[in-house]
């Protein structure tokens, strides 16, 4: 079963709606006990960072995502702040630990240009990277996905091949990032119209096929 | 480079569509989820829709229409009408709004932008502002769908509201409202020079081309319309064309077959 992280940071009814919409089972849950049985976990979220955290940790959801996603290797989506999660610390509002499971640092746009406004809000288009990755199968470069943030992902040196697609505003700024099996988009999908739908069902189509490779995760264990 | 967003508006009084002139409402156009069907779904950025019932009533079936909407729309919503405290906003959200957008309350406690802002973020509070223009041309602040008079200068009220944390500003002109003549470009202007956040151009558009200057000559970064879409077959989709035609930097549409049914179930309103 795919699950929907909640833990009372954003939008879940979009989320669930577009995945409503592409026929893909999935529960909507802030429990550790759910979250150690899913076949793939996304996370969204809006808001800031060090309080999304805090709202992880608070429900025991850091160490239950890092057992069922690093330690079972169970397919993640991070949208949003759930794809700045996956960075080493976030610079917003102070200094904050993320996940670090993608190494680098969450910092403020910057665009330079005084025209160009900061939370970097609308649709904007993307430029595929790694067109080899399976997150962006049939998406095609210049296509425009919904973005609403204030503060990017800015990978470290290692990182860079884990950069699938990125946008400009006044800089580039990273779009959609996978490791392996961890997956984030800093766009909205669910809020992308076709585009997005498009990427959430690449995501769902490599879960399923990860989960038919895989050993159940509950049944390995016992 | 962020793309203009083009927003169809959805007047709904007492849970149907209806067409709005100077903020009088005239024609009822019936089932909003019919006339979101019209819109092919596929050609906006975004969809706006305000509650303009004269009465607190029918509440209940203006939510069942947002959760309706949210399920078919996948593009940012943004919800307006009798919202008077966080509370309002987090039904609304829950509902499946994205954005909400506020006006008569906002400009009576400005206190309320900054409390909401803080909550929700500046990104979900948009600021509706109607204008009037005053006699001697002046671009006055009217709340209460019209009917009360603030004498505040649009652009005075404007700047405040995005001190107060107003993440973008929804601008209407009630003289132009379903006048067809195109919006208030200088009124549009004015406040998007002022303000260092998005301005939606509303009220007046009769031709696409009236689009085209609210961008080009009214600096606006989302053009809406309400009353034009009703009568036009695939309107968003030859709005977005015309646009782009004119050189308008918009986002080309991306087809995605999915497996909502073309009609959702009807209710009776």
């Amino acid at each position: 079963m795919f699950v929907v992280i909640d833990y009372d940071m954003g939008n879940l009814k979009s989320m669930s709606n577009a995945l409503k919409a592409l026929g893909i089972a999935h529960e909507v849950s802030g429990d550790p006990g759910v979250v150690s049985r899913a076949t793939a976990i996304i996370l969204p979220g809006v808001g800031a960072f060090g309080d999304g955290m805090r709202a992880l940790e608070r429900r025991g959801l850091v160490n239950a995502l890092r057992e069922q996603v690093i330690d079972r290797g169970t397919p993640y989506l991070g949208v949003c702040l759930g794809m700045q999660f996956l960075a080493t610390r976030s610079f917003e509002h102070g200094e904050h630990a993320g996940f670090d499971w993608i190494a680098g640092d969450v910092e403020r746009l910057a665009p330079g240009d005084p025209g160009l406004k900061v939370p970097h809000m609308g649709w904007n288009e993307l430029t595929i990277v790694d067109a080899a990755s399976p997150f962006v199968r049939d998406v095609t470069a210049g296509t425009a996905v919904y973005f609403l943030h204030g503060y990017h992902f800015s990978p470290a040196p290692e990182s860079s091949p884990c950069v699938v697609a990125t946008t400009e505003h006044g800089m580039p700024v990273v779009a959609a990032v996978q490791r392996g099996h961890v997956f984030g988009v800093q766009f909205h999908p669910e809020k992308s119209q076709g585009a997005g739908l498009a990427i959430l069902k690449n995501f769902a189509d490599y879960a399923h096929a990860h989960a038919e490779k895989a050993p159940d995760p509950v049944s390995a264990r016992s | 480079m962020l793309k203009k967003r083009l927003i169809p508006s959805l007047l709904v009084r007492d849970g149907r569509i209806v067409q709005s002139v100077q903020f009088r409402h005239t024609n009822v156009i019936g089932n909003v989820i019919t006339a979101v069907d019209f819109f092919n779904g596929w050609a906006v950025d975004e969809i706006l829709i305000l509650d303009v019932s004269r009465e607190h009533t029918g509440r209940e079936e203006f939510l069942d229409i947002v959760d309706e909407l949210s399920e078919r729309c996948f593009v940012p919503l943004c919800v307006g009408g009798w919202i008077t405290s966080p509370g309002d906003i987090e039904t609304l959200l829950e509902h499946g709004a994205d954005k909400i957008t506020v006006n008569t309350h906002a400009f009576r406690n400005p206190g309320f932008i900054t409390e909401a802002a803080k909550v929700f973020g500046s990104q979900c509070i948009v600021v509706s502002i109607d204008v009037k223009r005053a006699a001697d041309g002046a671009a006055m602040v009217w709340i209460d769908r019209g009917r009360e008079s603030t004498g505040v200068a649009a652009v005075d009220w404007a700047k405040r509201a995005v001190d107060a944390g107003a993440g973008e500003i929804l601008l209407t002109s009630i003289d132009h409202d379903g006048m067809r003549k195109g919006y208030d470009l200088p009124l549009m202007k004015s406040v998007a020079e002022a303000v260092s956040v998005p301005v939606i151009a509303f009220g007046g558009v009769g031709h696409w081309s009236h689009m085209v200057a609210g961008v080009t000559e009214g600096g606006a970064d989302a053009v809406s319309a309400g009353n034009i879409f009703h009568f036009t077959e695939h309107s968003t989709k030859k709005a977005k064309e015309y646009l782009r035609d004119a050189g308008v930097d918009v986002r080309d549409t991306f087809f995605y077959r999915v497996s909502i049914p073309r009609r959702p179930r009807y209710k009776q309103y």
